[in-house]
């Protein structure tokens, strides 16, 4: 028979426990987002592929050609989504997962699960887009006859971090919303501003030695020269300061983000 | 006598709302960057400014509470008297102030019908999400998926979204879901208020046997008549504590006479300058009352003041059953209105002779503008009242007789004719007043 100790003032010991109780939920819950995404539009799942062609485009004409950054040699494009690859994924990650828990307000009032799994949903809803975008970038380096070095069997580590950035800046994000409204303002201007403090449309490599350190102290920095990496190949490509960083980063975030999100948690339902 | 292991132990269980305003709310981002950015002595200053503003309340407080297994009990009180806020610190929707609670055994929720719910998807897909956000596995739900469907009456409309279902089917449809989860302890707030009759009696079915199978049950409902069925044991809240415990009846009915008897009902609504100061119960005699005979003429008083001149206001009246309307006194109808209401006065409606069995009612009111769109006073209960008395008097005989506080309450005056050639009366009117409520008198042909 199950036990449960409810007392004021005490966090929960059973959480770990609730939380593979309802391991289920993560999957339920980033199906249900995926089969309503899509619902009564006419491209459909095509959405998750034209939206990073798009941007793909715009970045390799205005930065490629109009900017003629240097692209170390290999064609522009598959430069710029290699970056874009996982930018797109943290970007609609955490504007995803920002909105999850307050959209979801019905479901925290009135019924009892740990409140991390429908952050982490969201999480992995936009994982699934990641992965479709993946398959594109396999066929443009189909379509480049472009064949990737040794380094891409590190890749996953490189998409676990990815990962762990967003989910931890998700975590932050979905549970100072809940109090905060703010920021449904500020998360759209993370991710625009975030676009050009990372090394999306050109490389890590042209900025200034100088700062170079200074514009580590973002993730993606790390992260994104890290798929150039393991894609494209070539020393040029990693710095490992930002690399280095990028891991402790991510570690403080979703280390971070869990504290902050635990010690909330429970006042949630009054809250929203 | 058994003793039975013990469920549920709640001790000192309370729970404190902070009321903050509105402004408060939707600026406190700017108050906490301020406060961290002014000198210490001004962000004090301003952190017990906002302290001054903040009305703390408790919601619940002192409430201690064992519960055995197998017991079913109803949680009665008015609204606000703690009841849905015990419901959610019990499963775990929110966290206590003070004191604790001691579970054993998997707790199964139903605090609103349709949580979880996606319109957008369709009613098979639907039963997996919700089922599993009430915490079934993907194995339990596909082995009860028939038994979903076959409760809710939808088969035909599973592939469809929900978002075209009738109300009734979506409720339908979600009660089913909900009613297949199985757990030891099962925690359900008033959601028998939705879905017509029928269904609301399915439910409340479903629930009985749930019971029956020797689990606990804790049920909070308006619907008396459905605590005193399902429950034997009933806890009435007020203004957040523990006011009575005990047998189901005895509770029920004491609480019937409070809400009753109390001048509870006031209303006022200050765009329109009137005040309702009373709305009172009488019976024939002219005694102020909320127990009624079957057959007594119940007499409503209103009692307003009007600073503004209202004109033509057009006034409703309803009496509720446990299973909805049965009557209704309404000026939009009848037409007959007052041309203005001004200063003080009252407004009697006394219906005759009330045709009703021994069951719970509710008097609603509604008042409306001369242009009938506008509300000045919004549909709602009024006062409460039950009819009591012994259908033995009123000529009922028979093994099932005890069924009448299930039956439809309105019974107009009918007669049978039998094949033996004997016709039987049968009316709801005062012994007293008419003899015996039913006759049988022999027809000579």
């Amino acid at each position: 028979m199950t036990q449960l100790l409810i007392e004021a003032g005490r966090t929960e010991h059973q959480y770990w426990r609730d939380l593979w109780r309802y391991r289920e939920l993560f999957y339920f819950l980033s199906w249900r987002d995926l089969l309503v995404r899509y619902k009564q539009t006419v491209v459909g799942v095509g959405w998750s592929v034209i939206r990073p062609l798009l941007t793909m485009l715009v970045l390799t004409v205005v930065f490629g050609k109009l900017g003629r950054m240097p692209s170390g040699g290999h064609p522009y494009a598959l430069m710029v989504f290699c970056g874009m690859l996982p930018w797109q994924f943290f970007s609609t990650a955490i504007s995803e997962s920002g909105n999850s828990l307050v959209s979801n307000s019905n479901l925290i009032s009135k019924v009892y699960f740990p409140r991390i799994v429908i952050t982490a949903s969201s999480v992995i809803t936009s994982f699934v887009d990641f992965l479709i975008s993946a398959v594109f970038l396999v066929a443009l380096m189909f379509w480049y006859r472009y064949v990737p070095p040794l380094n891409v069997s590190l890749l996953p580590f490189f998409v676990l971090l990815v990962f762990g950035a967003s989910l931890g800046v998700g975590l932050w994000i979905s549970a100072l919303m809940v109090e905060y409204r703010d920021f449904r303002f500020i998360v759209p201007f993370i991710v625009q501003f975030g676009l050009y403090i990372s090394p999306v449309g050109f490389q890590s490599g042209v900025v200034p030695a100088r700062y170079r350190l200074l514009f580590s102290l973002n993730p993606m920095v790390g992260i994104i020269d890290g798929f150039r990496w393991c894609i494209l190949g070539g020393p040029s490509n990693i710095y490992w300061p930002a690399f280095a960083l990028a891991v402790i980063d991510v570690f403080v975030l979703v280390a971070s983000g869990i504290w902050y999100f635990r010690k909330t948690e429970q006042t949630f339902a009054d809250v929203i | 006598m058994f003793d039975a292991p013990v469920a549920i132990t709640i001790e000192n269980l309370g729970k404190q709302y902070t009321l903050g305003h509105q402004r408060d709310r939707s600026d406190g981002m700017r108050h906490a960057i301020e406060g961290a950015i002014r000198a210490p002595i001004a962000w004090l200053r301003s952190r017990r400014q906002q302290k001054l503003q903040r009305a703390d309340f408790w919601a619940l407080k002192d409430v201690s509470l064992e519960i055995k297994r197998g017991e079913v009990v109803g949680i009665i009180g008015r609204n606000g008297a703690g009841k849905s806020t015990l419901l959610k610190l019990l499963s775990r929707i929110t966290v206590p102030t003070q004191g604790r609670i001691r579970i054993d055994g998997r707790v199964g929720c139903l605090l609103e019908v349709g949580t979880g719910f996606h319109m957008e998807l369709t009613g098979r897909e639907n039963i997996f999400l919700n089922g599993a956000i009430l915490g079934m596995s993907h194995s339990e739900i596909v082995r009860k998926f028939d038994e979903i469907v076959a409760f809710s009456e939808i088969e035909e409309f599973l592939d469809t979204p929900v978002k075209r279902y009738s109300t009734g089917m979506f409720v339908r449809l979600a009660f089913a879901v909900a009613a297949h989860l199985d757990p030891e302890i099962l925690i359900v707030d008033e959601v028998l208020a939705v879905g017509d009759a029928a269904f609301q009696k399915k439910c409340l079915g479903k629930m009985g046997s749930f019971a029956q199978t020797g689990r606990t049950v804790l049920f909070v409902s308006h619907n008396l008549d459905a605590v005193r069925n399902l429950c034997r044991r009933a806890v009435w809240l007020k203004r957040g504590r523990l006011h009575q415990d005990g047998e189901v009846a005895e509770i029920v009915e004491a609480y019937v006479e409070n809400i009753s008897s109390e001048r509870a009902f006031s209303y006022t609504n200050a765009d329109y300058g009137l005040v309702i100061q009373s709305v009172v119960l009488k019976n024939g005699r002219g005694e102020q009352t909320s127990q009624f005979f079957p057959g007594d003429n119940l007499v409503v008083e209103i009692s307003y003041h009007a600073e503004k001149r209202i004109e033509k206001p057009i006034l409703a009246l309803g009496v509720l059953g446990v299973n909805g309307p049965c009557f209704t006194s309404n000026m939009l109808l009848d037409g007959h209105r007052p041309n203005r209401l001004e200063g003080s006065g009252q407004i009697t409606c006394t219906f005759k002779s009330i045709p009703l069995l021994p069951q719970n009612y509710t008097l609603k009111l509604i008042v409306r503008t001369a242009n009938v769109k506008d509300l000045i006073i919004p549909y709602q209960d009024v006062a409460y009242f039950s009819v009591v008395g012994d259908l033995a008097e009123y000529g009922y005989k028979g093994d099932f007789v005890t069924y009448a506080q299930h039956s439809t309450p309105v019974v107009v005056p009918y007669e049978w004719r039998l094949p033996d050639g004997c016709t039987v009366a049968v009316a709801l009117t005062r012994p007293e007043a008419a003899g015996v409520g039913s006759r049988r008198v022999r027809d000579h042909l």
